[in-house]
């Protein structure tokens, strides 16, 4: 890209705000009542967080991965790839943190590298920032609302990619069992990508 | 109608009303639409078109796909025909295709489109037909100069082929002025697009004046600066000399900037407001600013 220093991030947005919202809507009504269960879902995986069973940690992955593949491909490649022509590469992101997800499921033993350096009990800094992610993913529908946008437009974990990702950041924090078994980077890397995208699409809609 | 509409189609009449003397009962006579020629053909065009960056990309949403048709429909109802897209605009070629088959003469339109990587330019071509349903483009451009050497001479070879009418290049927001002044004094096109504004006046420089010694036809893109100009001047009172051009908004006055320099052929400002393109296609009326109300224009505006 030539003269790229005179690009500013507005210059990529290719959609109105209002269509981003409009698209958001139409998705949460065509699968409501599918929020109830997904912020149902948040609650028991923060429940999984906490316990201290193998088991608990290979159920909490299992649901998250189910959940970037199902965001990938039912928001990111059906709907938002409409509007943004980038959407598809999202989706092909979404669907490989499902498939590392799926991985730290099925093989927990194969990605032990991390086992060494961080203890099996989080401590108290990443407790707290754990909580706070998973915490504001699971209360995001909220931000919508304080923003002033209608209960239909409102972001809901599990089906919208910002507060999906800010939950599965959290709770990877969280969890001693993910701590001490998977490779938890390799598994932050495109949730933070993700949120770092959002947050410019969202700040582009300010500007 | 609220009175803003009720402007629109009013204003029109203000600078004319002298002369042409309407009895109370007769339909209203509307200014004719100005147009310029295109200087490789001499076909005139209307000197406003549609652009449809953003507001088009409405993805699969019905309603708003039916609010961008009707959009166009009134576009066209108002004496338009220049609707300009790109295959990098997501949606838009789609609903400006849905909206042309619902027109009753989709053949009018002036289709314009982009190729835009360095893919081959038929390939693109023929998705971009698919998505606009009309037979052939009327213009098809080098978005961003991107790759525009190969793309160029694939797009001279389909209009020495009859597949296309004109061809033409494409920049925005002031970049690569040089490069395309270079293209212009050595290539054989029929149009450039590029920014130009109340407040972007690069292009007076070098690019118009350019355009016209060589004979080429110029789209003007972001006459509002993407809305941000109009959301600036709209904090101020309209002048006087508004009413003087037929003005009944700052858009209008933008607008009208824009197409009464000689050189712009036409200015493709983007909407997906009905109100709005009525507004937009009301500029293309009336009386037009001259040399010297123009300089005035720029100048107070710059001082906003």
């Amino acid at each position: 890209m030539s003269e790229w220093w005179t690009y500013q991030l507005s210059d990529f947005l290719m959609f109105a705000p209002s269509t981003y919202w409009r698209l958001m809507e139409l998705y949460n009504r065509a699968f409501w009542p599918l929020q109830l269960l997904a912020l149902l879902a948040g609650g028991a995986a923060l429940w999984l967080a906490s316990l201290q069973r193998p088991a608990a940690g290979r159920s909490l992955v299992l649901l998250l991965a189910v959940l970037w593949l199902w965001v990938g491909w039912a928001f990111h490649y059906q709907r938002y790839a409409s509007i943004n022509l980038l959407a598809p590469y999202a989706a092909a992101a979404f669907a490989l943190q499902g498939l590392l997800l799926l991985g730290a499921c099925l093989w927990p033993q194969r990605s032990l590298w991390l086992q060494r350096r961080w203890g099996a009990k989080p401590g108290i800094v990443r407790q707290g920032l754990g909580g706070l992610l998973a915490g504001v993913g699971l209360l995001y529908p909220l931000v919508g609302l304080l923003a002033g946008r209608p209960l239909w437009q409102v972001e809901v974990f599990g089906l919208a990619p910002e507060p999906t990702a800010l939950v599965t950041l959290g709770l990877l924090l969280l969890s001693p069992y993910l701590v001490a078994r998977t490779g938890r980077w390799l598994l932050l890397v495109i949730p933070a990508l993700s949120l770092l995208l959002g947050a410019a699409t969202h700040w582009t809609f300010l500007v | 109608m609220n009175r803003r509409d009720l402007l629109l189609h009013l204003v029109p009449l203000l600078g004319t009303s002298g002369l042409h003397a309407q009895s109370a009962q007769a339909p209203p006579v509307l200014a004719p639409v100005l147009t310029r020629p295109i200087a490789s053909s001499g076909e005139q065009i209307p000197v406003v078109g549609l652009g449809s960056w953003i507001t088009f990309n409405v993805g699969n949403d019905g309603p708003a796909r039916a609010h961008c048709a009707e959009v166009v429909r009134q576009f066209f109802a108002a004496g338009g025909r220049l609707i300009d897209s790109s295959p990098m605009y997501g949606s838009s070629q789609g609903v400006i295709g849905e909206a042309l088959q619902k027109l009753p003469s989709p053949s009018r339109v002036f289709a314009a489109d982009k190729v835009w990587t360095a893919s081959p330019g038929a390939t693109q071509i023929g998705a971009s037909l698919r998505r606009w349903q009309v037979p052939r483009f009327d213009l098809m451009q080098v978005h961003n100069l991107l790759a525009w050497e190969q793309q160029l001479a694939w797009l001279q070879t389909m209009k020495a082929a009859g597949q296309l009418r004109y061809v033409g290049l494409t920049t925005s927001e002031g970049r690569r002025h040089g490069e395309l002044a270079q293209i212009m004094r050595t290539q054989p096109i029929d149009f450039v697009q590029f920014s130009y504004n109340l407040l972007d006046r690069e292009a007076e420089q070098q690019l118009l004046p350019l355009a016209r010694e060589r004979g080429i036809a110029v789209l003007v893109n972001r006459p509002f600066r993407q809305g941000a100009l109009l959301r600036q001047l709209q904090r101020h009172p309209l002048p006087g000399w508004a009413a003087e051009i037929d003005c009944a908004s700052w858009a209008q006055v933008a607008l009208k900037f824009v197409v009464s320099h000689p050189d712009v052929t036409c200015a493709i400002p983007a909407t997906r407001n009905t109100a709005h393109v009525r507004e937009n296609m009301a500029a293309a009326r009336g009386r037009q600013p001259d040399a010297a109300l123009r300089q005035r224009m720029a100048e107070q505006v710059q001082r906003l």
